[in-house]
């Protein structure tokens, strides 16, 4: 199944902006490889994040673990996961970035961050739904 | 695509690091025919090069590691002559398993971010095996 994510970080530039939609994929098969954007949740936190793959170590028994970094950022992402943690694993993927729409997030960012925005989008649907009503 | 390796490892508290300096020399549109140029071209917002290094070890079946990244924008030059890199990223083993290594893959491998669309919209490799001495170096100028 393909759920959209709406990309709120800019630490996926070039790549990806605020405002991207993003499409995701959950097959668990799919084996975790360098430079592959996944899609991964830290512990105890609510927003996912999506990342490219830096470094993996993968056990005979299909045991892995792995290491993420934004295009974007000059670290890897170590310093976000939990305290003690170092590695990712398999139970943290939420997805796989399949395909993106850019900038279509974009309205619902802007309606956000100014209010003045959103009340004038909602007076130009109400107008046009005024319009409309034949 | 060609590249040149030299290397050697040093302890690090209880893991391998291994130094790999290399020469990358690459025509990312070389061999592609009209139509595939075009195609790529169009949709092609980046590209994102990657150096990883493949290897198996007695902990690990499968270890790899990212040495160096770069992205290159659409309408940058295509041609790479990258002469003397030193990887942008440590590689440290999980483990002891670079020493006395004598396979470790290089594989210099690109995504190509598409404008809109399915992700990525190619990747495209070409790799070379290189060996890890059996003994670590003591003294290193790096």
């Amino acid at each position: 199944s393909t759920s959209p994510l709406l990309f709120f970080s800019g630490s996926m530039e070039p790549a990806f902006h605020r405002g991207d939609l993003l499409f995701l994929t959950n097959r668990i098969e799919d084996p975790i490889r360098v430079g592959e954007i996944v899609v991964f949740r830290i512990e105890g936190r609510e927003i996912p994040i999506v990342h490219r793959v830096l470094k993996i170590h993968e056990k005979q028994n299909g045991d892995i673990k792995f290491l993420t970094k934004g295009d974007n950022n000059a670290v890897d992402d170590r310093g976000l996961y939990k305290r003690g943690q170092h590695w990712l694993e398999k139970k943290d993927v939420v997805g796989r970035a399949r395909g993106f729409v850019p900038y279509i997030g974009i309205v619902t960012i802007l309606m956000n961050d100014y209010p003045k925005f959103k009340y004038a989008v909602l007076f130009l649907l109400g107008l046009f739904v005024l319009v409309h009503r034949e | 695509l060609r590249k040149n390796v030299e290397d050697f490892t040093g302890p690090r508290e209880r893991s391998d690091l291994g130094f790999v300096t290399f020469d990358i020399t690459a025509d990312i549109l070389n061999g592609k025919n009209d139509w595939q140029t075009f195609i790529f071209d169009w949709n092609v917002k980046q590209l994102f090069l990657y150096l990883s290094a493949e290897y198996s070890t007695k902990n690990n079946a499968l270890n790899q590691v990212v040495l160096w990244d770069k992205i290159m924008l659409r309408g940058d030059n295509p041609r790479l002559f990258l002469k003397d890199m030193k990887s942008k990223y440590f590689f440290f083993d999980d483990g002891n398993g670079l020493k006395g290594n004598r396979n470790i893959t290089l594989t210099l491998s690109w995504n190509v971010v598409p404008n809109a669309g399915i992700l990525p919209l190619v990747t495209g490799s070409g790799h070379v095996s290189v060996p890890f001495p059996d003994t670590y170096e003591t003294t290193k100028s790096y």
